[in-house]
């Protein structure tokens, strides 16, 4: 393991988080349901890229506990996803970072994918089905929103010097 | 500083932070979480917990709101007051009438059912609840409500609104509850056609106000409007209460069964307000002939 200096701004990550667990429960009419994002997969993906040494698996899962209470599905489901999430970017996260911002948008519309494919999986073991069709529209939404996520993200994080 | 560690690396796709150990440990952590919670339900103290921890979520994205409600009921005018006042004691008067009767027809009923030596039917008390306006998981029928265990809420209790079964509490927290919403497309519930006494399953599709009644043969007497209610067979709602309408009744002599489909009673998409049951005396439970053999020590309720 890499040492690390003192952690600063931790309060940054746990804010980023809380306000992604706000939007993901925040009530939308009927229709743009299908079209929320996935707010905490792509606030994941942004600690795991740009900030590996704090936020990785362990921190991926305890949201995904904490998504699992809020949204009423079995614990363990989103932690799993978002497990898996924080795994491929943490993996790819050096090659990722240097990346245009366009080949960011395709990797996490991939990263979300693995992601909406692991709850549909999940859900289909537990016999809910139900808008198979619909799954993929919040990975392409999120990958869209993904540029601005970035911008306000990282000014967040070089603003109040998280690391 | 981590930068210059950090151009050491000499690969690109490093997997250094990640600790593929510590990924695979967190993978099985989360399978057994699920496997447990599914498999057993058993995992009350953690959810309690986690429930605790994003309580404060609930209330932030909850607020707006509670506080639009309370802001008009602080602002309404005397005016719209006492044409509200007006309204509800008109409302409470034919209420009162037609109770009056209702007190006679349960004394015959009672008295019917005495001769036929039929059970008596489930009376209870209510309290009421407001649903908290998160949103769930959208591939499932859940709401939150502001009662939780604390309030004497159960696993399993029967949740209705000024209408009919709105659902039943899936999982109890301390602060809040979850309710299951009859819709569910994971949920059945024992009904019976209210004219014909006929007895059947309704169980929840992808729409949020409707049923779909699988078991209806071709030849059941059944029409369109036709109220469906509780049957109590199950144990896990009250007999009586209304669970639908039916919308549609198509008979399909190629298939064994017809399609039927029917629109819940109780207000789903539109009601803040539910109503939470405690039986006044334990809801009766069928008795099952005994398994061939335990599979499963406790199985989860449904």
């Amino acid at each position: 393991m890499r040492e690390l200096s003192a952690p600063r701004g931790i309060w940054v990550i746990a804010a980023s988080y809380v306000l992604a667990l706000v939007l993901t429960t925040w009530p939308l009419p009927q229709w743009a349901e299908s079209f929320r994002p996935a707010w905490v997969p792509l606030v994941t993906v942004y600690w795991c890229l740009w900030l590996p040494e704090r936020v990785g698996v362990i921190v991926a899962f305890l949201a995904g506990l904490l998504v699992d209470t809020l949204s009423g599905t079995l614990l363990g489901e989103h932690a799993l996803a978002l497990v898996l999430v924080a795994w491929a970017a943490l993996w790819m996260h050096l090659q990722v970072r240097v990346f245009p911002w366009w080949q960011q948008c395709v990797v996490v519309a991939g990263i979300l994918a693995l992601n909406a494919f692991v709850l549909f999986w999940v859900d289909g073991m537990l016999g809910y089905t139900l808008g198979a069709g619909t799954r993929l529209v919040p990975v392409l939404v999120s990958a869209a929103i993904w540029p601005w996520v970035l911008q306000v993200m990282s000014r967040a994080h070089q603003r109040y010097h998280v690391g | 500083m981590a930068v210059f560690r950090r151009q050491r690396s000499p690969q690109l796709f490093s997997s250094r932070p990640a600790g593929a150990l510590r990924t695979l440990l967190m993978i099985c952590m989360s399978i057994m979480l699920m496997v447990y919670d599914h498999q057993t339900g058993r995992l009350k103290q953690i959810h309690a917990a986690l429930a605790t921890v994003v309580w404060p979520v609930q209330a932030i994205v909850d607020a707006p709101h509670s506080l639009l409600t309370w802001a008009g009921d602080k602002l309404a005018t005397h005016r719209s007051l006492v044409a509200e006042n007006t309204q509800l004691r008109s409302q409470v008067l034919q209420q009162d009438a037609a109770l009056q009767q209702f007190a006679a027809l349960q004394q015959e009923n009672q008295r019917l059912r005495d001769l036929m030596q039929a059970a008596a039917q489930i009376s209870g008390r209510v309290s009421e609840a407001t649903i908290l306006s998160a949103a769930l998981d959208p591939y499932r029928h859940l709401v939150v409500i502001d009662k939780g265990s604390h309030d004497g809420v159960y696993e399993g209790q029967t949740v209705l609104d000024a209408f009919g079964i709105v659902g039943q509490v899936t999982r109890a927290d301390p602060l809040a509850s979850e309710v299951t919403l009859v819709s569910d497309p994971g949920q059945a519930i024992q009904v019976e056609v209210n004219r014909t006494g006929l007895r059947t399953l309704a169980v929840g599709n992808a729409e949020l106000t409707q049923l779909t009644l699988p078991y209806i043969t071709n030849s059941a007497d059944l029409k369109e409007g036709d109220l469906i209610v509780t049957s109590g067979l199950g144990g896990h709602y009250p007999p009586g209460y209304p669970v639908g309408y039916i919308t549609h009744f198509e008979r399909d002599p190629a298939e064994p069964f017809a399609h039927v489909t029917a629109r819940t009673a109780a207000d789903l998409n539109r009601g803040r307000e539910v109503l939470l049951f405690w039986p006044s005396q334990p809801l009766p439970q069928v008795e099952l002939p005994p398994k061939p053999a335990p599979v499963v020590k406790t199985k989860k309720k449904k």
